[in-house]
């Protein structure tokens, strides 16, 4: 696939139909991917790499490589068309200035599920038949393919891609996930256990912003939480409380937006489960305003942007009222 | 060499925790570790290192410097420090704990900063060798053996039993107070772990990276760098590497309102962000190549120019596994590396 993707983007480089490619470039080790922008057909050759550890969903970068002179490729696996086809909605991308070609999905692989399993000194992973040989300074280990799966990959909810110009490998269908599963859980709990999950995982925040960086759907020119005349900006919790009121103010600013990407958890330093959040008003809104899917589609009207007569009147208030 | 059975490492633990505050590493269960106020039954996690560095321990995320409290047209100015109490951070790695030197410089050269200082008089640091090294490391590169961590002891492991030497009075008196529990031991068995290490550390793909290239009197080459482009080309502009990292030391103050008077705390501050070092007129650093050339001119060029030819970086390889684009001081080096 990779070469087949190699050898497409240098003939659309050739025939002038883009200027420039986004893709992955090859890192120190077999997993450190980096998203790069590709000029040349050399620097391709040398550098772009599409294998299992090629995660890293690049539709927030076309926000600004769309506003660049040309046109860019932009290789996307389904899961990414969500958030390119969000984007579009939004007008935050010039959907004119790229040129885009769906490309399979994942399953993905995550290199700390392979290092929490004590595998370290990796020289070199291997994928055959769905068992894993990892190549390390200490000798070789095996571990089963699906146990390093990225968590976002492990609940893909879509084979999919919504937007194309083109398309390389078998198209896929929508897949029945098991993306609700653990906010269910988490729905069944007592409110005591839930905040007590909550403060758990939030508590190890260390404000690295990564998972607001990341989200394609954080697009803002300048978060209310970096601009010092927001009187909200801060650095440092005042205290302990403010992570969690920052990641659920964030999960309530792209609620209805958020297309379930899984880019939050992927990039969390400190592996909370960020997605969870979203997940939940994903799972709230397709069940108070009938099913919908972020990114699905440029042009319908969403839930929380509708206002019509017969809207639910979801919520506590509103229950009390009724009485 | 004093010795210990690594069954009984709880008793050591708990006869430390008796007297003072003990911190360890320990697993949790997304199966990355972090320092914890030991207590009972807690486990060292064998990992190798930790997500946080051991830097909080000494100059933590958010700290509270002054409270200021207004009563008519009097302000009223309140020393909220509390003097710290003896504590002990144990099996803090090689890299970790040549990251104190570093900090050391910042904090404890002329005017002294007393708030790191009074942390640091009163932790000790119980060092652990490594014996496993990951694909990340790169400790020797700042010429930091692994396999005999600084630190005011240290501590080895031979699969069996735990070794301790002290480095300093402050590590002899640690150990003194729980020389009960250990016996003299033969470290044969223990040398040939060691030599072992040293062989894996060797074998590791980072182990040719060096500094030669690197230093005070580059400013002009590195700074000027055409490749800067590229390398901040997909950066975030998250703190990851900034917040993972033992040595990055950039703090910002403000003032904080709570309603009821106001205080005046530290945190940490990342070069990364779009309010660093923001002046009256605003970030100098107009866009993310320059705060990305920020982050790692400081350490291989401003530092060593300022410090005698110390790097401010000591191969820990947290911002290798922890930046969700992979973009690290490696990638740096190599790209940008003038030989």
């Amino acid at each position: 696939m990779q070469e087949a993707m190699i050898n497409r983007a240098k003939q659309l480089l050739a025939d002038g139909t883009v200027n420039r490619v986004i893709g992955w470039k090859r890192g120190e080790f077999a997993y450190d991917i980096t998203p790069a922008v590709f000029d040349s057909a050399d620097e391709l050759d040398s550098d772009f790499v599409f294998d299992d550890f090629t995660a890293a969903n690049v539709s927030k970068y076309l926000v600004k490589e769309s506003k660049k002179e040309g046109k860019v490729l932009a290789f996307l696996k389904p899961c990414d068309t969500y958030s390119f086809n969000q984007l579009v909605k939004e007008h935050r991308v010039v959907r004119e200035n790229v040129y885009i070609i769906g490309i399979p999905g994942g399953p993905k692989l995550d290199a700390e599920k392979i290092k929490a399993k004590g595998i370290t000194g990796i020289l070199g992973v291997k994928n055959e038949n769905y068992t894993l040989k990892i190549d390390t300074v200490y000798g070789e280990e095996t571990m089963p393919f699906y146990e390093a799966v990225l968590d976002k990959c492990a609940s893909c909810k879509s084979k999919k891609h919504v937007v194309y110009d083109e398309l390389m490998g078998d198209e896929g269908d929508v897949l029945d996930s098991d993306r609700f599963d653990m906010v269910e859980k988490l729905e069944n709990m007592t409110a005591q256990e839930r905040y007590d999950f909550w403060r758990e995982q939030l508590s190890k925040c260390i404000r690295c912003n990564a998972c607001r960086n990341v989200c394609p759907a954080c697009t803002c020119e300048k978060c209310v939480f970096d601009n010092p005349a927001s009187g909200v900006e801060n650095k440092a919790p005042a205290d302990s409380f403010e992570e969690n009121m920052f990641h659920i103010i964030r999960a309530f600013h792209v609620a209805g937006r958020c297309t379930d990407c899984g880019e939050c958890s992927r990039v969390c330093p400190q592996n909370i489960p960020l997605h969870l959040l979203n997940r939940k008003f994903i799972k709230d809104i397709n069940e108070l305003y009938g099913n919908y899917q972020a990114g699905e589609d440029t042009t319908s009207r969403a839930p929380l942007n509708d206002y019509r007569q017969d809207d639910c009147e979801a919520g506590i208030v509103h229950e009390r009222g009724v009485e | 060499m004093l010795k210990i059975s690594l069954d009984k490492l709880d008793k050591l633990f708990e006869a430390v925790s008796a007297s003072q505050t003990l911190y360890i590493p320990v697993d949790r269960e997304d199966g990355a570790a972090e320092y914890k106020k030991y207590e009972s039954g807690m486990k060292l996690s064998s990992a190798l290192n930790t997500v946080r560095s051991a830097k909080d321990f000494f100059f933590p995320q958010t700290e509270n410097l002054v409270d200021f409290k207004m009563e008519g047209k009097n302000i009223e100015v309140i020393d909220v420090r509390e003097e710290s109490e003896d504590f002990v951070i144990f099996g803090v790695r090689a890299c970790d704990a040549r990251s104190f030197t570093i900090l050391d410089k910042v904090f404890l050269c002329e005017p002294v900063d007393s708030y790191y200082k009074n942390r640091r008089d009163h932790g000790t640091v119980v060092t652990m060798a490594c014996t496993r090294p990951a694909e990340t490391c790169f400790c020797g590169t700042f010429g930091i053996d692994a396999a005999a961590p600084e630190g005011d002891a240290a501590c080895y492991s031979d699969g069996e039993s735990l070794f301790i030497e002290a480095h300093n009075e402050k590590g002899q008196k640690f150990i003194d107070s729980v020389a009960s529990l250990f016996e003299d031991g033969d470290t044969a068995k223990l040398e040939a772990v060691r030599e072992k290490t040293r062989e894996v550390l060797k074998k590791l793909p980072l182990a040719n990276l060096t500094t030669d290239n690197f230093g005070g009197d580059k400013l002009n080459e590195y700074f000027n760098s055409d490749k800067w482009g590229e390398l901040s080309e997909s950066c975030l502009g998250c703190g990851t590497c900034t917040f993972v990292c033992p040595t990055c030391q950039c703090y910002d103050i403000k003032d904080f309102n709570t309603g009821h008077g106001i205080k005046r705390f530290r945190c940490w501050d990342s070069c990364m962000y779009s309010d660093f070092t923001k002046m009256a007129h605003g970030n100098p650093r107009l866009t993310q190549l320059e705060r990305f050339r920020q982050r790692f001119m400081h350490k291989l060029v401003y530092f060593p120019a300022n410090n005698n030819g110390e790097f401010g970086c000591v191969g820990c390889g947290r911002c290798l596994s922890k930046c969700p684009i992979s973009m690290n001081i490696v990638k740096v080096m190599k790209a940008l590396e003038v030989k």
